[in-house]
């Protein structure tokens, strides 16, 4: 019966809240994963994968479970919903200054076949914005991030990948 | 053969390329010289393995009878794999890697396009993330193809070596089988035809680019989309399933 009192707009709102494991200054909402709720007879919370062989999904979704289980909501189910797939342009704004905030240089926006081609962008330095940035790897802590160094401030810093 | 077989066996078969693939990559972990490329690899190898896990998951579910992913990966014969054999050749040197990195992926990446407008929603769906996914390998791979190819006069030659000697387990990704037709004429799937077409052209200007000579035609190994798997692929499983197979049902 619970399920009949709450509203997915409110389920919605306690999910916003549930950060992500890699990069916990940014939720699921923030990410752009958290793709809806439907209220049946369950709570179906709907999340879409960001890689496919990204680890922590199956986190995340035990996160919303957990979530919901605190505000005293038990019938959940996650389903994963994969079409569209994810791309980084469903980062939200706010979500993009708070990456920027913790030292992470977001994505820039427009994702195509053609920048996973080619991928020359000058991106931005999260700590002095300066442009003239160098990759380091290609690859970085997360399967998510590339490490780049900023040449004016000498930092380096890691930049969310354009996927 | 009907159309639900054929949709079984085509998305089993995805995921079987996915898997080895995937777990012969894993085989490098913590063993490459630079961290640059253990982390690529690392991540390329979980993008493999991710996409194998969606459509083995798929697999358990189009055939009904309770089997999820793990049981696809870790409780099935060598026979039951549908792999390519290029797929499971063992690593070698980086070249070779990287080579059959090259090899495979410009004919996935195609594979997977033309998979993103077939008829089947959750193969559209699956591969359309791992398209992505693929274009980024692609890039980086081939970025290494060519300065291997287009570098020093010793690995000019050993790259030369890995077209060579990898080139014979080309065809039998372009030949189709039953489960091919029946895809493509049921599904609207891919037209291996044109996917060798495109990929020829590809091949040759990656290899024009790394300065490496496109290898005469010769006899192709085929196999492997049936169950019959060279010598290595037994070996790999059994490391591969070796805790399942021992202690069934593990779980952590």
């Amino acid at each position: 019966m619970v399920a009949l009192q709450i509203s997915s707009e409110q389920v919605f709102d306690w999910l916003s809240e549930v950060p992500d494991p890699e990069i916990p200054v940014l939720t699921i909402a923030d990410l752009g994963i958290l793709r809806g709720v439907v209220i049946k007879d369950e709570i179906i919370v709907e999340l879409t994968p960001t890689y496919s062989g990204c680890p922590a999904t199956e986190v995340i979704e035990q996160s919303v479970i957990d979530a919901l289980h605190e505000q005293g909501v038990e019938n959940v189910r996650v389903k994963r919903v994969l079409s569209p797939p994810w791309t980084t342009d469903w980062i939200s704004a706010a979500g993009r200054e708070k990456l920027k905030e913790y030292g992470i240089a977001p994505p820039a926006e427009g994702a195509s076949k053609r920048e996973l081609l080619q991928g020359k962008r000058s991106i931005a330095c999260p700590r002095c914005d300066s442009l003239n940035t160098a990759v380091v790897s290609e690859f970085g802590s997360t399967a998510c991030k590339a490490s780049y160094k900023c040449g004016d401030c000498l930092e380096p810093f890691e930049y969310f990948k354009c996927i | 053969m009907n159309q639900d077989k054929a949709l079984l066996a085509y998305v089993s078969r995805l995921g079987d390329n996915a898997l080895i693939l995937g777990q012969r990559m894993v085989e490098l972990v913590a063993a490459y010289p630079e961290l640059e490329e253990e982390l690529a690899n690392a991540n390329f190898a979980l993008d493999f393995i991710g996409q194998a896990r969606m459509f083995y998951s798929y697999a358990g579910e189009l055939e009904g009878q309770g089997r999820g992913e793990d049981d696809f990966a870790f409780l099935r014969d060598e026979n039951e794999f549908r792999n390519f054999l290029l797929i499971e050749q063992p690593n070698g040197h980086f070249g070779d890697a990287i080579t059959k990195l090259v090899l495979f992926e410009s004919f996935y990446l195609l594979l997977l396009e033309a998979l993103t407008h077939c008829s089947d929603e959750r193969v559209v769906a699956i591969a359309a993330r791992a398209e992505k996914e693929i274009r980024y390998h692609l890039r980086h791979n081939t970025h290494w193809f060519v300065r291997l190819g287009d570098g020093t006069d010793e690995s000019h030659e050993r790259v030369q070596g890995s077209v060579d000697s990898l080139w014979q387990f080309t065809g039998e990704m372009f030949a189709p089988d039953e489960v091919d037709n029946v895809f493509e004429a049921e599904f609207n799937g891919p037209d291996l035809f044109n996917i060798r077409k495109a990929w020829q052209a590809n091949v040759e200007s990656m290899l024009a680019d790394a300065t490496l000579a496109m290898p005469e035609d010769t006899w192709m190994a085929s196999g492997g989309k049936q169950g019959r798997h060279s010598e290595h692929l037994g070996y790999m499983i059994a490391e591969m399933q070796y805790l399942q197979r021992t202690h069934p049902g593990a779980n952590w």
